[in-house]
C-alpha cells in the first residue's frame, strides 16, 4: 500500500473504503477472541468458509473474524449484518441453517438466539439482551465489528481521524489541555489524571522522552486490555501517537504479557500496517512529526505491571521496582522522562480528541469521567467483558448485566483490584456481615449502613468506602467460597510474585501465609487474628512498592466482613463453606438416588453401595478430593465438619428409601 | 524451525537479530526458550560471551521471570489455570487430581519426560473455568471426574508442544 501523506489522503481513502461497502452484502461477524477460540470457534469459521464456498456465495457473503464481543459465556457467537441478528453457542452443524435460512431467506434461526432467563423469551438483537442493554460501549465500540488485522477496516470505521485532527489542527499544548479538561483518569487502577501526567512529562527537561503502553495485564480474571489489543489494536496505537505528539516523544513501547500470544500477533500486524501507511515513521501524515512503537513481550512476572519494574524489564533487566519518590515522568526508561499509561487509557484518547473534552466529560460522575471496562468472572451467570458508564452501581453490573449468581446460590462477595490491592465488595446490609463489622469496631449496633453494592463505580467513592476501582477484574464469589481460603490464595499468589527486594514484602507475606495456612488446617489460635493485623499494617507502612503495600488488603477485608468464618476455623475447627480440606468431611445424605455416579469418579474406591442403592463413603479411604461432590446432580453429597461426616452417613442409612418408594409415598401424600 | 542448525550458530543468529543489544536480553532468552523449550546451559554461556554479560546477570533474569525454564520440559505441556476465577470454581481439586493421575508434581516434569505440569495465573478464558491447557489447547468447564479423560487425551495425543 502507498503511504498516506496528508489528512486529505486519509479522508479520500476512507471515502473509497466506505463506497466499496455494498449494503446488499452480508457480513458474518464471528468472534475470534481468545475466549471464543477457547470454546472452539475455529471449526465454526471453517464451516462458514466451506458453506460459503459450496453455495457459491463468495463475494456476497463475507466471514469476518473479529475481536471479543464481550459475551464470553455464550460463545462461540456471531452477529449477522446488516440485520444485526445475534447468534450464540454456535456449533459447526448450525452453520448450514444460518446460511440457508437467515442469509438466503431472511429467516431467523430461533434456537441460536439468546434466551432471556427472566422473561423466557428469545432475543434477536444484541442491544436488546440485558447483558448489553445497560452497557455504554465506547472503548469497545468497534470490537466485534472490525477485523483487527485490517487497517482499512479501522479507517472505514472512522479510525485515525482523531490523529489527523490532532496533527493538523491542534498544538501539543492544546491536546494536553483537551485531555485535562476531559478529566480522563488512568484506567490501570490508580486513577491518576492523564492530562496532568502528560504535562509533567512534556515539561521535563531531558530528552529523549518515551511513551509506554502498559499491557502487562497480570491480574487473574482480568482480560480487558487483552481484548482491546486483540480486537482493536489500532485504537491503542492511535492514542499513543497522539500522546507522543503532545508530549514531544519520538519513541514508544508496548509492554505486553507473553501469555497473550494473539494480542502480540494482532498488535504486531497493526504496527506493520500503520508503518506501511505512513501513520508511524519519520513523517506522519505529512506533518513532519516522527514516531515509532516497539513491542516488548513480558517474561511472566506479575510485578512488572508496576511502572518502575516494567521499565526495568524494558531495559532487559530483572523487573524490580524502585522507590517512587523519583517520578518516572522525569526519570523513567533509561533514566529519561517517560509517560506510561495502560491500554484502556490510550484507547480512550482518540475518543476525547475526536469528540471533544466536553462530550467525554458529559459521561460519568463528577470525579470520574467516561466509561470503564470490567471483566466479570467467577460465580456469575454472564461471564464476559462489559463497558459501563462511570456512576453505575455495582448492583446493576452484577445483577442486571451479569445476571446474578448461578444455581440459586447466595452471593458472598465480589473482588476487585486483583490479588495485590484486591478488596472485597460485599452486601454490607447482610446481618452476618454487619455483625462482623460490629466486632471489628467499624460500626455500632443500630447504625444505618448503606450497601456497598449500591455505591457508584467512581474512583473516589470506592476509595472512600475502603474499596477500590482496580484495573477492571471483578471476580464474583458465592456461598461455596471460603473467605479464609481466598485470603490465603491471594497471599500465596503474591509470595510467588514478590520480587524479594524489600524485606517487609518478602518476609511479611511468608508469615501471613504461614498463619493463614495454619488456620485453614484447623490449627489456628485466637491470637493469630491480631498477628495478621499487625503484620498487615507493617507491610502497608514499609513496603517499597504497591505490590507489598496493598498485599494485605485481602486479609484485612476478609477479616472486616467475614470475621465469623475466621472464628469458625479457629474456634470450632469448621470451614463453613466446606472448602478447607483438612476440616471437611464428605457424606452422602438420604437424598441419594443411587445412580452411583460418585462411585465411578472416586479415585480411591471409597464409595460403595451398588446401583439403585444408597451410596456410602468409607471415611478411612476418603481423600476429600471433591470429585463426588462435583458430579452429583441431586445435591445428595454434603461437605460437613470432618467429625460429623460419619454421623450424617449413619442418619442416611437409617432414613434412606429407594426412589421408587419415595415417589409412591409422594403420590399417596 | 531451524532445529538442524547446531546450537551455538542458532543462538548466534538469535543474538544477531537483536544486534547483540544488552537491552534485548529478555527477548533473546525468550527465543532460545522457544527453540529448545528450555534454556540450555551451553546457550546461556554463549549469550554471556556474545552479549558481553556476566553469567550471574543472565541467571538473574532467567530465574526471575516465570516464562523461563532451566530444565528440559516434557513432550506435553499441561497448564492448569489457577487464576482467581478458576480458583473459586475449584481449580485446586483439578490440579491435585492431575498430580495424582499423571504422577508428577506441579512445576515439574515426569521422569519419562512425557509431561510437564505447570500452573498459570490466568489465561483469560474465565467463562470456561476451571480451564486446563494441554499443549496450548483449552479444555474448559472441568470437574475432577473429567480428569481421567483428560489424562487419556494427554497419553494418547501424538501432538506435542512446538519446540
Amino acid at each position: 500500500m502507498r503511504p498516506i501523506v496528508s489528512p486529505k489522503e486519509l479522508n479520500d481513502l476512507r471515502d473509497r473504503l466506505r463506497a466499496a461497502h455494498d449494503p446488499n452484502h452480508t457480513w458474518v461477524q464471528l468472534c475470534a477472541g481468545t475466549g471464543c477460540l477457547a470454546c472452539n470457534c475455529e471449526p465454526v469459521a471453517a464451516a462458514f468458509r466451506q458453506k460459503i464456498h459450496d453455495e457459491g456465495l463468495e463475494g456476497v457473503v463475507h466471514l469476518k473474524l473479529t475481536g471479543c464481543h464481550g459475551f464470553c459465556e455464550r460463545g462461540p457467537l456471531a452477529v449477522i449484518q446488516p440485520q444485526g441478528i445475534f447468534y450464540q453457542r454456535i456449533s459447526p452443524d448450525d452453520v448450514e441453517a444460518i446460511i440457508d435460512q437467515t442469509i438466503k431467506h431472511g429467516k431467523v434461526v430461533t434456537k441460536l438466539l439468546y434466551r432471556d432467563p427472566a422473561s423466557k423469551t428469545r432475543i434477536e438483537k444484541a442491544e436488546d439482551i440485558p447483558f448489553y442493554k445497560k452497557q455504554v460501549r465506547l472503548v469497545l465500540r468497534s470490537n466485534g465489528h472490525i477485523d483487527p488485522t485490517s487497517i482499512e477496516d479501522y479507517i472505514a470505521f472512522g479510525g485515525y481521524s482523531a490523529l489527523a485532527k490532532a496533527l493538523t489542527t491542534m498544538e501539543p499544548e492544546r491536546i494536553i489541555d483537551e485531555i485535562k479538561r476531559s478529566r480522563l483518569r488512568g484506567r490501570g487502577g490508580g486513577g491518576f489524571p492523564t492530562g496532568a501526567k502528560w504535562e509533567t512529562c512534556r515539561n521535563a527537561k531531558e530528552e529523549p522522552k518515551y511513551v509506554i503502553c502498559n499491557a502487562d495485564e497480570g491480574d487473574p480474571g482480568a482480560f480487558m486490555d487483552r481484548s482491546v489489543l486483540e480486537g482493536n489494536p489500532h485504537s491503542v496505537i492511535e492514542g499513543m501517537i497522539i500522546g507522543a505528539y503532545a508530549i514531544g516523544s519520538h519513541e514508544g513501547y508496548v509492554y505486553v504479557r507473553h501469555e497473550y500470544p494473539l494480542a502480540v500477533k494482532h498488535l504486531t500486524i497493526a504496527l506493520d500496517q500503520a508503518r506501511e501507511l505512513g501513520l508511524l515513521g519519520p513523517n506522519i501524515l505529512g506533518s513532519g512529526f516522527a514516531f515509532d512503537i516497539g513491542v516488548s513481550r513480558g517474561g511472566g512476572a506479575f510485578v512488572c505491571g508496576e511502572s518502575t519494574a516494567l521499565m526495568a524489564s524494558l531495559e532487559g533487566k530483572v523487573g524490580e521496582p524502585r522507590a517512587k519518590y523519583v517520578h518516572t515522568v522525569e526519570h523513567g526508561l533509561w533514566d529519561k522522562p517517560s509517560n506510561l499509561n495502560n491500554v484502556e487509557t490510550w484507547a480512550n484518547v482518540p475518543l476525547v480528541i475526536e469528540h471533544g473534552a466536553d462530550w467525554f466529560a458529559s459521561i460519568g460522575t463528577e470525579g470520574s469521567k467516561g466509561t470503564k471496562v470490567f471483566a466479570l468472572t467467577g460465580k456469575i451467570c454472564n461471564t464476559g467483558l462489559v463497558e459501563v458508564p462511570m456512576g453505575i452501581t455495582l448492583r446493576e453490573i452484577l445483577h442486571d448485566i451479569g445476571g446474578g449468581v448461578p444455581g440459586k446460590k447466595k452471593f458472598k462477595a465480589v473482588q476487585t483490584g486483583g490479588p495485590s490491592g484486591g478488596t472485597l465488595i460485599v452486601e454490607t446490609r447482610d446481618a452476618k456481615i454487619m455483625r462482623s463489622m460490629e466486632d471489628a469496631g467499624e460500626i455500632s449496633p443500630g447504625d444505618a449502613v448503606t450497601s456497598l453494592l449500591d455505591l457508584p463505580v467512581d474512583f473516589d467513592e470506592l476509595t472512600q468506602a475502603g474499596s477500590m476501582m482496580g484495573s477492571g477484574g471483578m471476580i464474583v464469589m458465592d456461598q461455596d467460597s471460603c473467605m479464609v481460603d481466598v485470603a490465603r490464595y491471594f497471599i500465596h499468589f503474591l509470595i510467588e510474585e514478590s520480587c524479594g527486594k524489600c524485606l517487609p514484602c518478602r518476609e511479611g507475606l511468608r508469615k501471613l501465609h504461614e498463619i493463614l495456612e495454619r488456620i485453614t488446617k484447623g490449627q489456628g489460635a485466637p491470637e493469630d487474628i491480631l498477628t495478621l493485623q499487625e503484620i498487615s499494617e507493617t507491610l502497608i507502612d514499609t513496603s517499597l512498592c504497591q505490590l507489598g503495600g496493598s498485599a494485605p488488603n485481602p486479609v484485612l477485608s476478609t477479616l472486616r466482613y467475614f470475621r465469623d468464618e475466621y472464628d469458625a476455623h479457629i474456634r470450632d475447627k469448621r470451614c463453613p463453606a466446606g472448602v478447607c480440606r483438612e476440616l471437611v468431611g464428605y457424606a452422602i445424605t438420604e437424598d441419594c438416588v443411587g445412580d452411583a455416579k460418585c462411585a465411578k469418579v472416586c479415585p480411591t474406591g471409597a464409595i460403595t453401595g451398588g446401583p439403585r442403592n444408597l451410596q456410602v463413603i468409607d471415611q478411612s479411604k476418603c481423600i476429600q478430593c471433591d470429585a463426588c461432590y462435583q458430579v452429583c446432580t441431586f445435591n445428595a453429597i454434603v461437605r460437613v465438619k470432618r467429625d460429623r461426616a460419619a454421623d450424617v452417613q449413619t442418619t442416611a442409612r437409617q432414613t434412606w428409601k429407594p426412589v421408587k418408594e419415595r415417589t409412591q409415598a409422594e403420590a399417596r401424600a | 524451525m531451524s532445529q538442524n542448525t547446531p546450537m551455538p550458530e542458532r543462538v548466534d543468529e538469535i543474538i544477531a537479530s537483536y544486534q547483540a543489544r544488552t537491552t534485548a536480553l529478555i527477548m533473546v532468552l525468550q527465543e532460545v526458550q522457544q527453540e529448545y523449550s528450555y534454556l540450555p546451559p551451553e546457550a546461556l554461556q554463549r549469550i554471556s560471551e556474545r552479549m558481553d554479560l556476566a553469567m550471574s546477570q543472565i541467571y538473574g533474569v532467567a530465574t526471575f521471570y516465570k516464562a523461563f525454564s532451566l530444565e528440559p520440559r516434557g513432550k506435553h505441556l499441561v497448564s492448569v489455570c489457577t487464576g482467581t476465577a478458576c480458583h473459586v470454581r475449584n481449580s485446586q481439586s483439578i490440579l491435585e487430581r492431575l498430580e495424582r493421575d499423571l504422577h508428577v508434581e506441579r512445576g515439574h516434569t515426569s521422569t519419562d519426560r512425557e509431561v510437564t505440569l505447570e500452573t498459570v495465573n490466568c489465561v483469560g478464558a474465565c467463562a470456561l473455568g476451571p480451564v486446563v491447557l494441554i499443549d496450548g489447547k483449552h479444555y474448559g468447564h472441568l470437574t475432577v471426574g473429567a480428569v481421567e479423560k483428560l489424562v487419556e487425551v494427554i497419553r494418547q495425543c501424538p501432538c506435542s508442544v512446538e519446540h
